[in-house]
């Protein structure tokens, strides 16, 4: 896996690297991606994926009002709130919303 | 140490049941004697001293009061770092969940509590749960107690290590390829990674939610038994958990394996370069003979590709669960201009390099281009890892064999990323496939490091493996009986 790759992924996955990050990763997932590709070798023809190891089917409960945590308690983690709601920077330049009521 | 602290789970329970002993007394003697080991284990990420005693008096008094707290009454149980205990900090071990308090218990937590367990503490474990030896917590280093110089063993190393120093009874982590066997394995203490679908998740950080299983770490099995009953079944706010019976474990655990066929891979134990691990498994599975088993070979042809499915498998899951850790809802935010760059820059900023790594790999695997070859390629031989026991167990009831290559190795030996991956070859076929798995300790190494046999058994046939390994273990009482020296 080359640095642009790597500088790629790493947009995707919302990581912020440095140089000497996206030099390391370059090596280690080369490593990590030569070793998985070992999988090639296997005769896969025919074989269904196993996306889960679950024999049941998934248990709904059902749709009824319960307690739950509030909100209050809900926002409480967040770096920033306001009336309940999380805030976050602008998603688009040259924006600034103010809440409303 | 005092002999109190030396006995199980299941007797403390008894004794604070009958008067003999408080629940308040256990506790405190246990703090006491955590605060003497923990500064060379390092086990906790957190005590909680006060809550502890709290909780013990409540017990102490319902007791009083004439009522039953439960099967668990006054056991000092330990949680590792990724299970939120209510008006708790939970911090995966990383600095992205800086100041995060836990608004609610575990489904497992709620549970235990409900048996009369007194949550004394967090764990230490690796960041995020990513990791063989506990050392890629961003928080602390902590130490084998069997020799500090030592790794506990990884992810739930914190858990592994705080019962075997004996400053907890019982603890719970979470295995998702080998988190609670090997760490239980390296610490000399049993480590139960349920079936699939058996223990809910609900207030476990996700990792890989197609692996992830909450389990206990214990002294004697029948307290894996007991945490399991306590712990087990259906939960609304996990859909894996069937409807399906809760067995009395502890009532089923037996003492003769009449009858039953244990399946061998020879090859693991034949082709092992350390002797000594590769020995006491021998010796192990020739105890299981003398309890009355047949002992047949099997072959599990696509094991080997195990760890290549689980790092494609749950490095995409990670990367897909990780992705709400965004500076938004909780814990780290690095502020910026706009939205996109704070995402980046809190990510980059609060995930250590092994989670960024796994972040990386998954995202890779999941991308235009790539899904194909990897993702897909490893989900078609997943598959054929489940046939594969789905073959031997039709032969067999139970899988014996080695927990890891070896036994604890020193820290900071291992810095290569590969090669820690390959400490997990022996228990991730198991997590891949759903089975109920334990490391059971079976002897000691010249060094007087613990050895750990693995066990395996069918999905939901948990109450037969926990029978037999509580068989095996009643043989085994003279090899293992000892306590490190530092507790």
């Amino acid at each position: 896996m080359d640095e642009q790759t790597v500088e790629h992924v790493a947009l995707l996955a919302r990581l912020k690297l440095s140089p000497d990050e996206i030099a390391r990763f370059a090596g280690d997932l080369s490593a990590i991606t030569k070793y998985i590709a070992q999988l090639s070798e296997v005769d896969v023809e025919g074989v269904p994926a196993t996306v889960h190891p679950v024999s049941d089917r998934n248990q709904w409960r059902s749709d009824e009002v319960a307690a739950s945590l509030t909100r209050d308690s809900a926002t409480a983690n967040a770096p920033e709130s306001e009336q309940s709601f999380f805030k976050v920077p602008p998603a688009i330049e040259g924006t600034e919303h103010e809440p409303t009521n | 140490m005092d002999e109190l602290l030396n006995i199980d789970a299941t007797e403390a329970a008894r004794r604070v049941r009958a008067r003999e002993a408080s629940a308040e007394a256990l506790t405190s003697l246990l703090l006491e004697h955590a605060q003497k080991t923990e500064p060379a284990v390092g086990a906790y990420l957190r005590l909680d001293i006060d809550g502890a005693i709290e909780q013990a008096r409540a017990i102490d008094n319902a007791i009083g009061d004439g009522k039953d707290p439960g099967p668990l009454s006054g056991v000092p149980i330990a949680i590792k770092d990724n299970i939120h205990v209510k008006g708790q900090l939970t911090t995966c071990a990383s600095k992205m969940l800086d100041g995060f308090n836990a608004p609610y218990d575990a489904t497992v937590v709620e549970r235990l509590r409900a048996a009369g367990a007194v949550i004394v503490g967090k764990t230490n474990l690796d960041e995020f749960a990513m990791g063989s030896s506990c050392e890629n917590s961003a928080l602390q280093q902590t130490h084998n107690p069997w020799d500090v110089t030592h790794v506990p063993g990884g992810s739930s190393g914190g858990s592994a290590a705080c019962v075997a120093a004996r400053s907890a009874f019982i603890s719970l982590g979470s295995d998702t390829g080998g988190s609670i066997r090997l760490p239980g394995s390296f610490c000399g203490v049993i480590g139960y990674k349920p079936s699939y679908g058996r223990v809910s998740r609900y207030g476990l950080v996700a990792f890989a939610s197609s692996l992830d299983q909450i389990g206990p770490f214990t002294r004697s099995v029948r307290d894996a038994a007991l945490s399991l009953r306590v712990m087990a079944g259906r939960d609304v706010m996990d859909s894996t958990t069937p409807a399906r019976e809760v067995p009395d474990y502890p009532a089923l655990l037996g003492d003769s394996l009449k009858g039953k066929r244990v399946g061998v891979v020879r090859r693991y134990l034949d082709e092992m370069p350390n002797r000594e691990v590769a020995d006491a498994v021998g010796s192990a599975v020739t105890n299981l003979e003398k309890l009355g088993a047949e002992i047949v070979d099997v072959e599990l042809p696509h094991a080997e590709y195990g760890i290549a499915v689980y790092y494609v498998v749950a490095s995409a899951e990670a990367s897909s669960n990780l992705s709400r850790f965004d500076g938004v809802r909780y814990g780290l935010r690095k502020e910026a201009d706009n939205l996109l760059e704070m995402y980046k820059q809190t990510r980059g900023e609060g995930f250590g390099p092994e989670v960024k790594r796994r972040i990386m790999l998954g995202t890779y695997a999941l991308s235009a281009g790539h899904y194909d070859e990897f993702y897909g390629r490893a989900g078609k031989v997943r598959t054929l890892i489940a046939r594969d026991f789905e073959a031997a167990f039709e032969k067999c009831d139970l899988i014996a064999g080695p927990c890891a290559p070896f036994t604890a190795f020193k820290s900071g030996e291992k810095s290569d990323p590969l090669s820690m991956y390959l400490c997990d070859v022996y228990t991730i076929p198991a997590s891949l496939a759903g089975l109920c798995a334990m490391s059971l300790p079976v002897g000691f190494d010249k060094a007087g490091l613990p050895i750990g046999m693995h066990l395996q058994a069918p999905p939901y046939a948990d109450a037969e493996l926990l029978s037999a390994a509580h068989a095996l273990e009643l043989t085994l009482k003279a090899s293992v009986d000892r306590v490190p020296a530092i507790a």
